[in-house]
């Protein structure tokens, strides 16, 4: 078959790339090698409960009648509405630090507010952080490397303040360990702080089934099941694209959403990828189902970010979880969501992904098991004692993560090298997605969009 | 094709890239740019539906045309001649 476009990988980025393609006519193929969409975002079915991987809140969420930000920019880029996506947007979540703790919301200003409170001699230098943020050019395609933790020293003089702020967005999207790109930090900071946090009632499900629905009506192609074995190389091209079953597609243009080390391993000529380009940060999650919904236990915060100590070590730990710091997300602690059948609770932490795909079927199970008594115990601590209404749980390691998607290590936030121009050595081939470097879900989109607009569309 | 015609097209195509414009009180004479909320996507948007709907393009020099409905209406025309009224 010969496409004009061929997509790797049904994700947030890839379907966006699909649908803006396939609306202004082109003949575009998305190759999912999974069984279900959604890449690093999807959903699954299990005993009869429906459960989420990935998201925890649709971060860059803005209300009715906000412009110019991301969601209403890709919105109009998709022909789709606000309804399509169903967001409910959070009431609150918390920073918690030992001894102290930060409130935010879809409002800046109660952040400010909550900074000046508990810090009050950085109030007026937070203020000027966060002008700087909003005045800082986070649509450039290239610019050079400028340390956060650097940049937040000139602006801050309180150490914790510095490691509290960097704790929600660190876990929500650094690819690099212990310090990050202050261009990330923007983006990041921009839609966790002053855009926001919101779910769909149905989770990540009900924007993964608009898109693809979209897509399908749009006249795109999807086939499932359906992995890339290689990518043929002629002077400095794809020439076709070898999926299972000695088949063969071709077209004239490839864009890839499962990564830049990934993608370079289908090419017949892919240039080896240094060390450090090779993404690192993983994570295990416990999703446990509850008989009541945390707020009923007094636990009302949509996410809570914890750190246990003084400073924030965000890296892949030596051990096989990070127990110093996590994520608690509560889905049901967002605006129209309790009428939930059953409680909900996610715990996030940074894990080792070595250690977990090493172990044999049988260790890598009671390892599981173990991690699950210590995600009791830290829920007491950050949620509420909720022992007795505990029904069920389950996990997903690293393991997981590379198993579904395909990502080296599990990395789910790619490599630390972002390639905003999604250019790559081969002239046809682009990156989308989580290695082009808009994150989140909306940034994935977004990520999809600008590569199908700048490569395919533009180019005519 | 008439001007009035034209310019009808390019609201219609505007409420389609950017359904929450307000278009009902569009200056002919004045930039889009300045009346609507349209930013650089929403612009390759317009010239994207004018050829998907009507196969006429647009080269990326000639984008500036289309600041207003009068300019568009006046770039448009010979363009849209062939397309029946």
């Amino acid at each position: 078959m010969d496409y004009d476009v061929i997509i790797i990988g049904a994700g947030m980025s890839g379907l966006a790339a699909g649908i803006r393609l396939a609306y202004f006519g082109k003949r575009v193929c998305i190759l999912e090698k999974h069984y279900a969409f959604g890449g690093l975002n999807s959903y699954y079915r299990l005993d009869g409960r429906d459960f989420d991987v990935g998201l925890h809140a649709v971060t860059n969420f803005v209300g009715p009648g906000v412009r110019g930000t991301p969601l209403p920019k890709l919105l109009r880029q998709l022909r789709m509405s606000r309804n399509d996506f169903d967001l409910q947007p959070q009431v609150f979540s918390e920073i918690r630090f030992p001894g102290v703790s930060l409130r935010f919301t879809n409002d800046l200003n109660d952040l400010i507010a909550d900074v000046a409170e508990k810090f009050p001699a950085e109030a007026d230098r937070f203020r000027k952080l966060c002008e700087h943020v909003r005045d800082f050019d986070d649509v450039v395609l290239l610019s050079d490397y400028q340390s956060t933790r650097e940049t937040l020293k000139e602006f801050l003089h309180e150490p914790m303040l510095i490691e509290m702020l960097l704790c929600p967005i660190m876990y929500y999207g650094s690819a690099e360990e212990h310090d990050m790109d202050f261009l990330q930090f923007v983006i990041i900071f921009k839609s966790l702080y002053c855009e926001g946090f919101a779910r769909p009632r149905d989770g990540v499900r009900k924007i993964i089934k608009a898109l693809v629905k979209k897509f399908r009506s749009c006249g795109g192609e999807l086939r499932m099941q359906t992995a890339v074995e290689r990518l043929d190389v002629a002077d400095d091209r794809v020439t076709s694209v070898a999926i299972g079953g000695g088949e063969t597609l071709t077209c004239s243009t490839v864009l890839s959403s499962a990564g830049y080390v990934e993608t370079m391993r289908f090419c017949e000529d892919g240039p080896t990828v240094p060390a450090d380009e090779v993404g690192r940060v993983s994570f295990v999650e416990t999703i446990a189902v509850l008989d009541k919904l945390p707020q009923q236990l007094g636990h009302e915060a949509a996410i809570v970010f914890f750190n246990d100590c003084e400073t924030f070590t965000y890296a892949m730990p030596e051990v096989p979880v990070d127990l110093r710091s996590g994520v608690v997300c509560c889905p049901s602690n967002y605006e129209g969501h309790d009428d939930m059948p059953e409680g909900l609770l996610r715990m996030t932490w940074l894990a080792n992904s070595g250690v977990w795909m090493a172990d044999g079927e049988e260790a890598y199970r009671q390892r599981k098991i173990d991690y699950l008594s210590e995600f009791k115990t830290q829920a007491r601590r950050y949620v509420a004692d909720f022992d007795e209404h505990f029904v069920v749980s389950d996990m997903f390691t690293p393991r997981t993560i590379q198993r579904f998607t395909g990502r080296v290590n599990g990395a789910v936030y790619g490599s630390p090298r972002k390639r905003r121009d999604g250019r790559t050595h081969l002239k046809n081939l682009f990156l989308c997605g989580t290695d082009q470097g808009y994150l989140g879900i909306i940034g994935a989109l977004l990520s999809g969009i600008t590569i199908a607009n700048m490569h395919v569309l533009a180019e005519e | 094709m008439g001007d009035q015609r034209i310019k009808n097209i390019i609201l219609e195509i505007i409420s389609v890239v950017a359904p929450d414009a307000e278009i009902t009180d569009v200056k002919a004479d004045v930039r889009l740019r300045d009346q609507l909320d349209l930013d650089s996507m929403d612009f390759l948007d317009i010239v994207m539906e004018l050829r998907k709907r009507y196969k006429i393009e647009i080269p990326k020099e000639e984008y500036p045309e289309l600041a207003t409905l009068d300019s568009c209406a006046a770039y448009l025309g010979p363009k849209l001649a062939a397309v029946p009224a």
